[in-house]
């Protein structure tokens, strides 16, 4: 049985993505379970100092490609895939985010390997890894295995703790020829940060918007509302980030914060996987949506089914005369 | 040049979806409709058409599935496209990821494309990986949840979200991007459109056309298997209210945040 290899994202000068560092954690207790080892895979500028202390999360060799670049996923497929063939992992894991998707797709077709996404938990039965993925829309949980290896994990974000362990790994670095084609995308700029710098992390209530306001006026309705709380703040979808409606900074989901305020108030949000796993773990949510299936009432303590439009401005208005 | 989109026949929105357990498959008998999702890539597809940013011959919907999946195809040519491609045969069901993406990616050698674009997740099976896989198999470079395309000269300079912010990549054609959704509003077809597209061409091919063994996909060339279905842990449904009158409902949910001291 080989090991389980984990990809460690960085931000360009190795501070290591939490995500990524819960998932070395995760696959440090399972390689110990299935009696092999975990290592964790980098690239790009990363000290030994920072490549070695990925040890503390229970990994014992880093294997570290300075030459290919970080965030862009085909030279990483070419990274893992020589590693995985040179050394005989049986499997690889990613921590919640969008390049271990790619790089995870990119080694099932490069493999030939099975690959599970979505991942909130893994476990091990008769010796092998099973994937634990909730599917439509959260509704059950498939229990997925593989046939044959390498098995490529997919995590979902926030799916492993992080768990130090203490150690310090041996750092070993590889020389990779990557393929054509993953010269042919460059990255031109990377983590650029648009719009206001808002701090959603420190807030006790938020009011989060979605596509549901209509419009990026729709968002001065939820300042107001916001306001009209003690500690108050504004959080949005990607959609309507995307959409130029609200600030990168105060994204809250897959690709952007996550947040446990001890109020969310959803406005206007669906309740897409992406942005639930980035405030499931609020004290307590309320949403506001006019469709009575939208799927975020099914994880909200209130659900009301209504006009946003109607009732914000109600709400707002009666949250301050209590204020005086 | 040529663009091809991906495209998916998933159920309606409408329909509870369930996996029929004698196969561990999505049941699709009930009613379906082009992946929403998809609508984007074909947008995206056609606005290049119609645009002088790129030269576009052709832009041709392809897709993988069983008959019904023609409806997909229907709706992507009344969207835009000229014509479409429909990979249909019963070797591939219960194909996985790993499956899908290698017969996909044959169908797409033979119509050898200059782009490939594609949703950034299907509706039903939420993998958000199928543009990653076939990337990989066509040799092109790729990128996924594009919500911007430039075009300068042969290379697409392409913008999204990452963990750190937003990423500028400049991508060399021929390449594989899947778009998110906030690339565009996607048109609502014509009457005329609609009704023109069933008589637009739709290529059918079995596996062995576009030179698949059978071994490679369906349950076959899986490397997945689902072992169990199980139950989430459950959670106390919450409370819900039907806003009738709104100042009842204000009230209710003033009330319901001072029990529990949010105000």
């Amino acid at each position: 049985m080989g090991g389980i290899l984990v990809y460690a994202l960085h931000d360009g000068e190795g501070n290591f993505n939490k995500n990524s560092l819960g998932a070395l954690s995760a696959a440090s207790g399972l390689a110990g379970e299935l009696g092999s080892e975990a290592a964790a895979v980098v690239v790009g500028d990363v000290s030994d100092e920072q490549a070695q202390a990925l040890g503390n999360y229970g990994v014992a060799k880093v294997y570290r490609a300075k030459d290919v670049p970080e965030g862009l996923a085909q030279p990483i497929v070419d990274v893992m895939a020589k590693v995985i063939q040179d050394d005989g992992f049986s499997y690889a894991l990613f921590g919640g985010g969008l390049l271990g998707f790619e790089i995870g797709a990119g080694l099932t077709a490069r493999l030939d390997a099975g690959v599970t996404m979505e991942v909130t938990s893994v476990k091990v039965a008769d010796g092998k890894l099973i994937a634990e993925r909730p599917i439509l829309q959260d509704s059950q949980i498939a229990d997925v295995g593989y046939v044959g290896e390498p098995g490529i994990i997919i995590g979902r974000l926030n799916a492993f703790d992080i768990e130090e362990k203490g150690g310090t790994a041996e750092v070993v670095d590889v020389d990779v020829d990557l393929s054509e084609w993953s010269t042919k995308a460059e990255m031109i700029q990377r983590g650029e940060q648009r719009g206001a710098d808002v701090d959603i992390e420190a807030a006790d209530i938020l009011v989060g918007g979605g596509r549901g306001l209509g419009s990026a006026e729709g968002f001065e309705a939820c300042e107001q509302l916001a306001d009209a709380f003690d500690n108050g703040a504004v959080a949005a979808t990607r959609a309507v980030v995307d959409a130029g409606w609200y600030p990168y900074a105060a994204q809250i989901g897959q690709t952007g914060k996550t947040v446990a305020p001890k109020l969310y108030l959803a406005v206007g949000v669906s309740g897409a996987i992406q942005h639930k796993v980035g405030m499931q773990n609020s004290e307590t949510i309320i949403a506001i949506n006019k469709d009575p299936n939208a799927p975020i009432f099914e994880f909200s303590d209130l659900g009301v089914v209504g006009d946003l439009n109607k009732i914000m401005p109600k709400l707002t208005e009666a949250l301050k005369a209590r204020k005086g | 040049m040529k663009i091809c989109v991906l495209v998916k026949d998933v159920p309606d929105a409408a329909v509870q979806k369930r996996i029929d357990p004698s196969t561990m498959w999505l049941d699709r008998s009930g009613e379906s409709t082009l992946n929403p999702f998809d609508t984007h890539a074909v947008e995206a597809a056609v606005r290049f058409k119609e645009g002088d940013d790129l030269e576009v011959d052709e832009v041709v919907a392809v897709t993988m599935g069983p008959e019904g999946a023609q409806r997909a195809l229907q709706k992507a040519v009344a969207l835009g496209a000229d014509r479409s491609v429909h990979l249909c045969d019963d070797a591939l069901a219960g194909s996985d990821v790993c499956a899908t993406g290698k017969a996909l990616a044959k169908v797409l050698e033979a119509e050898s494309p200059d782009l490939v674009l594609l949703g950034q997740q299907s509706d039903d099976g939420e993998c958000y990986t199928i543009g990653a896989v076939v990337a990989e198999h066509l040799k092109m470079p790729s990128l996924t949840q594009v919500v911007g395309i430039e075009v300068e000269g042969d290379k697409l300079k392409c913008e999204r979200q990452a963990e750190y912010g937003y990423d500028t990549v400049a991508l060399t054609m021929p390449a594989v991007i899947s778009v998110g959704d906030a690339i565009n509003e996607p048109r609502y077809p014509s009457l005329k459109a609609i009704m023109g597209a069933k008589k637009k061409p739709v290529d059918t091919k079995a596996s062995s056309d576009v030179g698949l063994d059978a071994s490679e996909v369906g349950e076959a060339g899986s490397k997945t298997t689902v072992t169990a279905l199980n139950e989430p842990p459950a959670k106390e449904a919450g409370e819900i209210i039907e806003d009738e009158d709104t100042a009842e409902t204000v009230d209710k949910i003033v009330t319901w945040l001072d029990e529990r001291k949010l105000i």
